[in-house]
């Protein structure tokens, strides 16, 4: 059953209508919903393909000859076709089902982290999340490698002329944030892939916030491994995928064991299935894999480049407004940016401001995002963040920009 | 929800931006850091306290409008009181904010009684608190709100 046919508003003139969480007070005032970096609402259709799935097919996967078990292993493998066309991926075994990204970018870590020996170097950005920074350093603990960071400049871009100087005969790998969850900062990946891979290096994108608002493909990219987040892309939450190319899957050793991810177990010898089972090992999560997938239907449908230009509008909009509230400074005013726009207020602190926009009905995130290490480059202990989805309005941009009046009012 | 203008009082508001006893205590008997990961929020208290009493109270640090009143008006009420006064404030307080008990904090700390109607805030107001009393039981590290 194709339920996402019956339940899209093929427009992002009318994608409001797709999402019924929206329609609420909050204080008492219309919700305006501007925290979508930290996590998007979902669309009706997948809601409605989660629950048909628990009210009619559920059954384990890859295992039972009866008809729920054979449904839901169609539609747990036709998830991940969905995921493999999304991000245009040569084969869908390239694409393993995680938890989301963190779970992915420490996958690759612990595995290709068997490998490195003291002195190996990983580099990554300023910019990264937390999830692209500790799997990292724990690895450093644990292997002895050596972590390098690219830095960035006063716009919240990466200083790309600084990374030639980083990359040597004992990089490893380059992990690297495709757009800033803190700053909305579209990183350069394919510039840098191109650099990493002249000198041999392979290259992990964090792609969590950039699959939500960019058309992403990772061939074209030429990237080793790409990692992203259902929840932040309209799908549910706990799921995500982790993309790597054949090669790399087939090269690295297993991750967790258990059930799924072997061909024969003996207590003498056990042998391992091929990508994508054997990086998951036991049940997956069925119901977020069929979530996901219709969550990209709904993106496809509706279409990234006019996604990405609806978030370009409502950034560049939002930018122009916000510097008329007085005492306001924008942190990240990179030339390219994505769907976020993230402020400082004389006076007034982060956690103030987001109480107070609360009040009237505006939910924005506030504090460090996750990213200690941009904070600290940008001298700021947290941010306020507004940060955009495809169903945001120019009329939203207005109400947080009135909101604000009130916060400058009450700290006047 | 309650109004937005029982949280933020003026006395609140009034206080965050002139913190009192905003300095370094040097020099000083008792002192502790409270830092809160989540938010930020960031302060050293510093006491000089003899004969069982709080001779003098210094804060400094770096938060929202609601950890500074509340460490401003920490220090104005914990002035000249006795250790034993002092931790009695601290149980009044976080009691109250925690939801455990009913009586209103004493005097102008009352101010602080609408952070309780704000879950997600409770612990800007009582993180100095908690900071007080680590540095007047001497213990050693960071305090936190947990």
């Amino acid at each position: 059953m194709n339920v996402a046919s019956m339940t899209i508003n093929p427009s992002l003139d009318t994608a409001r209508a797709d999402f019924p969480i929206l329609n609420q007070e909050v204080a008492g005032k219309p919700l305006v919903y501007l925290d979508n970096a930290a996590t998007t609402q979902k669309p009706k259709a997948v809601l409605e393909a989660m629950q048909h799935y628990y009210l009619w097919d559920n059954a384990n996967v890859h295992r039972g000859v009866h008809t729920l078990s054979q449904r839901a292993t169609m539609a747990f493998d036709e998830a991940r076709l969905k995921v493999q066309r999304f991000i245009n991926a040569k084969l869908p075994e390239e694409i393993i089902f995680v938890r989301g990204t963190t779970e992915a970018i420490n996958l690759v870590a612990q595995t290709m982290g068997k490998r490195l020996v003291p002195g190996d170097e990983v580099v990554i950005s300023a910019l990264e999340h937390h999830a692209n920074i500790v799997p990292w350093q724990m690895l450093r603990e644990e292997r002895g490698i050596v972590l390098r960071v690219l830095p960035i400049d006063d716009t919240g871009q990466v200083c790309l002329d600084q990374l030639p100087a980083l990359l040597g005969q004992r990089t490893r790998l380059v992990a690297v944030g495709h757009v800033s969850n803190a700053l909305g900062t579209v990183v350069p990946v394919k510039t840098i892939i191109e650099m990493a891979h002249s000198q041999g290096i392979p290259v992990l994108v964090d792609g969590a916030q950039a699959i939500p608002h960019l058309p992403v493909d990772v061939q074209g990219l030429d990237c080793d491994f790409y990692a992203f987040s259902g929840h932040k892309a309209y799908g549910p939450t706990g799921i995500g995928a982790l993309y790597g190319k054949k090669t790399w899957l087939e090269s690295l050793p297993p991750w967790q064991g258990g059930g799924d991810m072997i061909r024969s177990v003996s207590f003498e010898k056990t042998t391992y299935s091929e990508p994508p089972a054997k990086f998951e090992a036991g049940t997956p999560h069925i119901a977020g894999a069929i979530g996901m997938g219709v969550a990209l239907d709904y993106l496809e449908t509706m279409g990234m480049a006019a996604i990405a230009a609806h978030d370009e509008m409502l950034c560049r909009y939002a930018a122009d407004r916000l510097a008329e509230v007085p005492g306001l400074r924008l942190i990240g005013t990179a030339a390219d940016k994505s769907a976020v726009v993230s402020f400082v207020m004389e006076g007034v602190h982060s956690h103030d401001i987001g109480t107070i926009l609360n009040s009237e009905g505006v939910a924005v995130r506030a504090g460090h995002h996750c990213a200690m290490p941009v904070m600290e480059r940008f001298c700021v202990a947290a941010t306020t963040r507004a940060s955009f989805g495809l169903y945001n309005t120019m009329a939203d941009v207005d109400a947080l920009v009135v909101a604000l009046g009130k916060v400058r009012h009450l700290f006047r | 929800m309650t109004e937005l203008t029982d949280l933020y009082q003026e006395l609140i508001l009034e206080h965050n931006k002139k913190p009192r006893n905003f300095h370094r205590l040097e020099p000083h008997t008792h002192q502790a850091e409270g830092f809160n990961p989540l938010c930020g929020d960031r302060l050293v208290v510093e006491l000089s306290v003899q004969d069982e009493t709080v001779n003098d109270i210094g804060f400094v640090g770096a938060g929202c409008a609601i950890c500074m009143a509340s460490a401003s008006m920490m220090t104005e009420a914990v002035k000249g009181q006795s250790v034993a006064a002092a931790m009695q404030l601290f149980d009044a307080m976080h009691g109250y904010l925690a939801g455990q008990g009913t009586v209103l904090p004493p005097g102008k700390l009352a101010a602080l009684a609408g952070v309780r109607e704000y879950p997600m805030r409770v612990k800007c107001a009582t993180l100095p608190w908690h900071t007080l009393q680590n540095a007047l039981q001497g213990q050693d590290g960071t305090a936190k709100t947990e």
